[in-house]
């Protein structure tokens, strides 16, 4: 490698640096979204010349980054921003599967004995890109709707995984030890790409964005891995900046929900304990429900509302429906702010995203720990299809499955009104006192046609 | 081992603490937009790919190059669109900021955003 293309390597790698650094400040962060991409297309232009290509290599080159830039910017431009957590998935999985088929490649240059400073790294590369492909598809599959969103288990489950990770650990020992068998990496793939299914089927969708989180992280470690086996610096950077970042990332994430890593990934979350609570919680209990007239005069003598947004909102596309609710009830001097909690959608940070769309007001946006103690003033806690984040059980039942996680008071608003579809259990599956709750109303529907319903009988009020 | 493994290993090292140390202090908010950009930049894998296709001279190797290319440029592009497209979101909030900000007639101090 010469001089030029280290250092153009050297620049790229400032320049990813420089972009997460970007990335993390609201006011920087689109410019760090641009400093990221410089440097992706500093490291391609400087990798071009060092290369000797064989006819078939141009074609396939040329063919191959067509096709995945139509695929890319189309995917990317059309998909729904509701749909964004799957689509992430689906760009992580690929690159993923990207840095196992370098590995494979590169591995059968050296035919059946490699050394092992090549084996190493690409095994590992091949059996963490191989698990984070079929892991985010599965994520893909879930949050997609294309399979229940559930968590799927099995009696032994657990004993199942083992003995795949089991059996991928053998096989890499005998690569590494034995020499390369003729396409023993292929199985070697096969046996990492089941147990990537294996490992995400029991968790549950409210989950999937702490593992596509985690799969980020590793998807960057099998690219740093690829990177040693063709002593190529800016993968190595590149991959392992992702990595440790990615990590931290889950970490927080998890952290949000106030649960352990090892929890999400191994609790089948909102399947095992959530039967009973639900059924404990059902009996002999009245809901009250009111009408849009009823709702309207509340919301309009009120002084101060704290509209609570879920994904309920998002699925019912009902952002710019909110806004105009708070529109009109500005207009008559009541004070409007929305309280988002952290991991409020689909992912943290995904309501900001669906708000921000819909030209909601940054002042207007509080975090949790900003609006918390604001509930008690509020003449009306407004819950547009949230339901687990107002949950009362994460702060009072031991026993629920969300016991621990940091949760919105909405409860101790004077009056709620939760908008929901039914009386069903939110994301997690667990049952919600607040619906129980005598200072509740529940206002059944479509979250769109609920708020627009409203903004009439405000205005009417 | 190698004086080239040694180099590797230190800058794989010292990449591992930047990594965790330029994004200790995200906010919650930029979770989803971070996320999605780390996953773009992982989309170097793209280096690799075309390196393994360029020499292609089989059918295995051109099978595997093609496909690698695919996938990882899929990578890069869908990402750093895809994280384009949540930002401009933010941007088009802050001037919408500014904009509430002049009508309210408080046109000299402008909006921060936290």
């Amino acid at each position: 490698m010469n001089t030029l293309i280290t250092l153009a390597y050297l620049v790229a790698a400032v320049c990813f640096i420089l972009g997460l650094k970007q990335l993390s400040s609201p006011k920087s962060a689109r410019n760090g979204n641009f400093t990221a991409a410089f440097g992706m297309v500093i490291a391609l232009l400087a990798t071009l010349p060092q290369l000797r290509f064989t006819t078939a290599g141009v074609i396939i080159i040329t063919i191959g980054v067509i096709i995945g830039t139509a695929v890319g910017a189309v995917g990317a431009r059309m998909v729904k921003m509701t749909a964004i957590p799957q689509m992430v998935a689906l760009f992580n999985g690929v690159g993923g599967g990207a840095a196992a088929l370098v590995a494979v490649a590169e591995l059968l240059r050296f035919g059946d004995h490699p050394p092992l400073a090549e084996a190493l790294p690409s095994v590992f590369s091949i059996v963490i890109g191989s698990v984070s492909f079929a892991g985010s598809m599965v994520a893909f599959a879930k949050l997609q709707e294309l399979m229940t969103g559930t968590p799927i288990t099995y009696p032994g489950q657990q004993i199942v995984n083992g003995i795949l990770a089991a059996a991928i650990l053998g096989f890499v020992i005998a690569i590494l030890a034995v020499a390369s068998i003729p396409f023993s990496f292929i199985s070697l793939m096969v046996l990492a790409l089941v147990l990537g299914v294996a490992f995400v089927l029991p968790i549950g969708g409210a989950d999937m964005p702490v593992v596509i989180s985690l799969l980020n992280a590793f998807t960057g470690l099998a690219v740093a891995a690829s990177g040693f086996l063709l002593n190529n610096f800016a993968l190595i950077v590149a991959g392992t900046l992702v990595g440790a970042s990615g990590s931290l990332l889950t970490k927080m994430m998890s952290d949000a929900m106030g649960r352990s890593l090892g929890n999400v990934l191994f609790g089948a979350f909102g399947k095992t304990q959530a039967g009973a609570v639900a059924v404990a919680g059902k009996e002999g209990r009245s809901v009250r429900s009111g009408n849009a007239e009823d709702l309207g005069t509340l919301l309009a003598y009120s002084q101060r509302v704290i509209i609570v947004p879920g994904y309920g909102l998002a699925v019912a596309q009902a952002q710019h429906a909110a806004r105009e609710l708070a529109d009109v009830l500005e207009k008559r001097g009541v004070e409007v702010t929305y309280a988002i909690h952290p991991v409020a959608g689909r992912m943290p940070g995904h309501m900001n995203v669906l708000l921000a769309e819909a030209n909601v007001p940054y002042e207007q946006l509080k975090e949790m720990d900003e609006v918390n103690d604001e509930f008690k003033n509020a003449d009306v806690a407004l819950i547009v299809g949230a339901n687990d984040v107002v949950n009362p059980s994460a702060r009072n039942a031991p026993g629920s499955p969300i016991y621990g996680m940091p949760i919105l008071n909405a409860d101790q608003a004077k009056n709620i009104v939760f908008m929901k579809r039914s009386m069903r259990p939110g994301f997690a599956g667990i049952d919600n006192d607040l619906m129980y709750d005598p200072k509740t109303i529940m206002f059944f529907g479509d979250a769109k046609d609920s708020l627009t319903k409203l903004v009439s009988a405000v205005k009417a009020a | 081992m190698s004086n080239e493994l040694l180099n590797e290993l230190t800058v794989f090292v010292l990449s591992i603490f930047v990594g965790i140390e330029v994004i200790s202090k995200v906010p919650t908010i930029l979770h989803t937009p971070l996320m999605s950009g780390t996953n773009a930049i992982h989309g170097i894998i793209l280096v690799g790919a075309i390196v393994i296709a360029a020499g292609a001279n089989s059918p295995v190797t051109v099978i595997l190059g093609l496909v690698a290319v695919i996938l990882a440029t899929t990578n890069v592009v869908g990402g750093f669109v895809v994280t384009d497209r949540m930002l401009e979101m933010f941007k088009g909030r802050q001037t919408a900021g500014r904009a509430q900000g002049a009508q309210n007639q408080k046109p000299v101090a402008p909006v921060t955003p936290k």
